[in-house]
């Protein structure tokens, strides 16, 4: 059992706490290409480079896709590697993403959340990184600065675990998390380090005593039982990063949960949602049960893999339950994390009432009105005078 | 909950806004409190008109969203008052704080603001001017607020200025934000 290590009080953003984790993992190779609003994470990251902080080969390059690509050529030679993107980036290097998991690369990506244009828009939604979903990276999801440093710190011994060799994107909102400054813990670099380690891969392609061919092509005979291989990874990825996870809470003292459930043991009524929103939703939440109203909140902090089980147990036992989505699903009906939370319910036989709203696109603002409307809104389902189906939460 | 602060600034870009919104949450932090500090990001342009935020509270801040209903509003540019409502959402016995050369008085009818409001003037600008030798209201304003306020404590302010300004900027520099800090805070009237 690890000590609670010696920790120091910082007031800093989001990226900036990515930045930190980037220089305390010393990583042998950083490629990546600024866009807003990531760019303070490779600008920082840079400065580290330059000031001899770390023994990085940091790598500048024309475009994302570019950086995804060289990341993959690194990672697999067998050098610890990061990168940090965003929105349009993220979307451009998606040719690249599946490569990198279907290799099982571990390599280590921040995304700072932001719209998808058409119209362009540099805000935060969630719509750049659940288009990258189906990709085999694992995804995390922070609330605020602090847990974009913690998620890093995870992600990083995730990715690099000899049970797991899978990407992981470690994601934090755009602006609201990213550029806000916040009071943070930052661990000491000695603590840090030890608990990091260094990588130690397992087939590098510069292991020239035991030659390997990477990339390779598989055709009908094999194609199909990769892709169960790599479902199957990503899925049992989910013990290994409980383990780290716990790791990191007990050296750290903050506490590690693939669902964070408040309130939710006792609550009629729970909101299920993804980073920063989240501190909005629990505000509220606190408001209504002075008044008396069993209120909880289920944010997910690991959305893939996507944690069912605990989030069964978060909603179990509750009256209605709303889901909001912070990135579109076009002619379908729920986003993708209410299409989750649907298919968790319905397989683990549980009938509450589900209501999913979409909120927050473009960085439109997430007021504490919105949440206690989404309350109001779960007495009337529980009740059955609305249904369930999707709304735009605060549109005008 | 009660004892959470919102401080909603409002300024155009190049007055140093956003860094006087950090320099309030970093001296609450050097007490041992929390914290946030953010601008409303938008298009940067130097002289547009921007909004930046701070909060400050003895316990943990989860929310996230931009601040609607301050309990004080600072503005740093008063040609802003013909462009926008600033007291808009605030708290009926808030604090306004303006950069100006009028007097409450003045300050509170251009305002329009009720007798429950608490309207503070300083000539921010002018005292910048004289001692920092540019138009950079944002040290002299934050011990304004201080004094009017007490959200954060003066020489706590001083003293972070003295830390954080000493990392980056000559000793001239730092004495110039140091004495306009020390006028506006004689200055500020109410």
């Amino acid at each position: 059992m690890a000590e609670r290590a010696e920790q120091k009080i910082v007031s800093a953003t989001g990226n900036m706490m990515v930045t930190e984790a980037f220089r305390q993992a010393d990583p042998d190779v950083v490629c990546a290409y600024p866009i807003t609003p990531q760019t303070t994470i490779v600008e920082g990251f840079a400065k580290c480079v330059a000031n001899g902080q770390v023994h990085t080969e940091f790598v500048t390059v024309e475009s994302e896709h570019s950086s995804m690509s060289a990341c993959i050529g690194s990672a697999q030679a067998g050098a610890r590697t990061f990168t940090a993107t965003s929105s349009q980036g993220l979307a451009y290097m998606y040719e690249e993403l599946p490569i990198a998991a279907g290799m099982r690369l571990p390599i280590v990506m921040a995304n700072a959340n932001r719209a998808i244009s058409a119209p362009i828009n540099i805000h935060c939604d969630h719509s750049d990184v659940m288009g990258a979903r189906d990709t085999g990276w694992l995804l995390f999801f922070a609330e605020d600065a602090q847990e974009a440093y913690d998620n890093t710190m995870i992600a990083i011994r995730t990715a690099e675990d000899k049970d797991v060799q899978l990407p992981v994107m470690t994601t934090l909102d755009g602006f609201i998390t990213t550029h806000a400054m916040e009071r943070a813990e930052l661990m000491n670099d000695e603590a840090a380090k030890e608990f990091l380690g260094e990588r130690t891969p397992l087939f590098p392609l510069l292991d020239t005593e035991n030659p390997i061919a990477a990339g390779m092509f598989a055709d009908q005979d094999s194609y199909f039982e990769l892709h169960k291989a790599l479902r199957d990874a990503v899925t049992a990825s989910k013990p290994v990063i409980k383990r780290i996870g716990d790791e990191w809470a007990e050296l750290s003292g903050r506490p590690f949960d693939f669902v964070d459930a408040w309130g939710c043991d006792d609550a009629d009524y729970i909101i299920v949602v993804l980073g920063s929103a989240a501190g909005n939703a629990r505000h509220q939440a606190r408001l209504l049960r002075e008044k008396g109203v069993k209120a909880g909140v289920a944010r997910i902090r690991v959305f893939r893999p996507f944690p069912y089980e605990e989030l069964v147990a978060a909603l179990h036992g509750a009256k209605a339950v709303a889901v909001l989505d912070r990135s579109e699903n076009f002619g379908g009906e729920y986003g993708p994390v209410g299409l989750e939370v649907a298919t968790a319910l319905y397989n683990a036989k549980e009938t509450i009432p589900l209501k999913n709203y979409m909120f927050g696109l473009g960085g439109h603002d997430v007021t504490l009105e919105q949440m206690e409307q989404v309350y109001e809104d779960l007495e009337k389902l529980a009740a059955g005078t609305i249904d369930g189906s999707i709304e735009y939460l605060g549109n005008r | 909950m009660s004892e959470l602060v919102e401080i909603r600034w409002h300024a155009r870009a190049g007055q140093g806004a956003v860094t006087a919104a950090k320099l309030v949450a970093e001296t609450a932090l050097s007490q041992g409190r929390y914290m946030q500090a953010m601008p409303e990001y938008g298009p940067e342009r130097t002289g547009a008109p921007l909004k930046a935020y701070t909060r400050v509270c003895d316990t943990p801040i989860e929310v996230h969203n931009n601040i609607t209903n301050p309990q004080i509003v600072v503005v740093l540019d008063e040609t802003l008052l013909d462009l926008e409502n600033v007291t808009e959402g605030m708290a009926q016995d808030g604090t306004v704080i303006l950069n100006t050369r009028m007097t409450p008085a003045e300050a509170r009818e251009k305002l329009g603001v009720s007798d429950k409001v608490t309207v503070a003037t300083v000539d921010a600008s002018g005292i910048a001017m004289a001692t920092i030798h540019r138009n950079i209201p944002n040290t002299p304003i934050v011990a304004a607020l201080s004094k009017v306020t007490g959200v954060i404590p003066y020489d706590e302010f001083v003293q972070h200025l003295k830390t954080t300004f000493g990392k980056k900027f000559s000793q001239q520099i730092i004495d110039a934000n140091l004495e306009s800090v020390k006028r506006a805070y004689e200055e500020v009237q109410q």
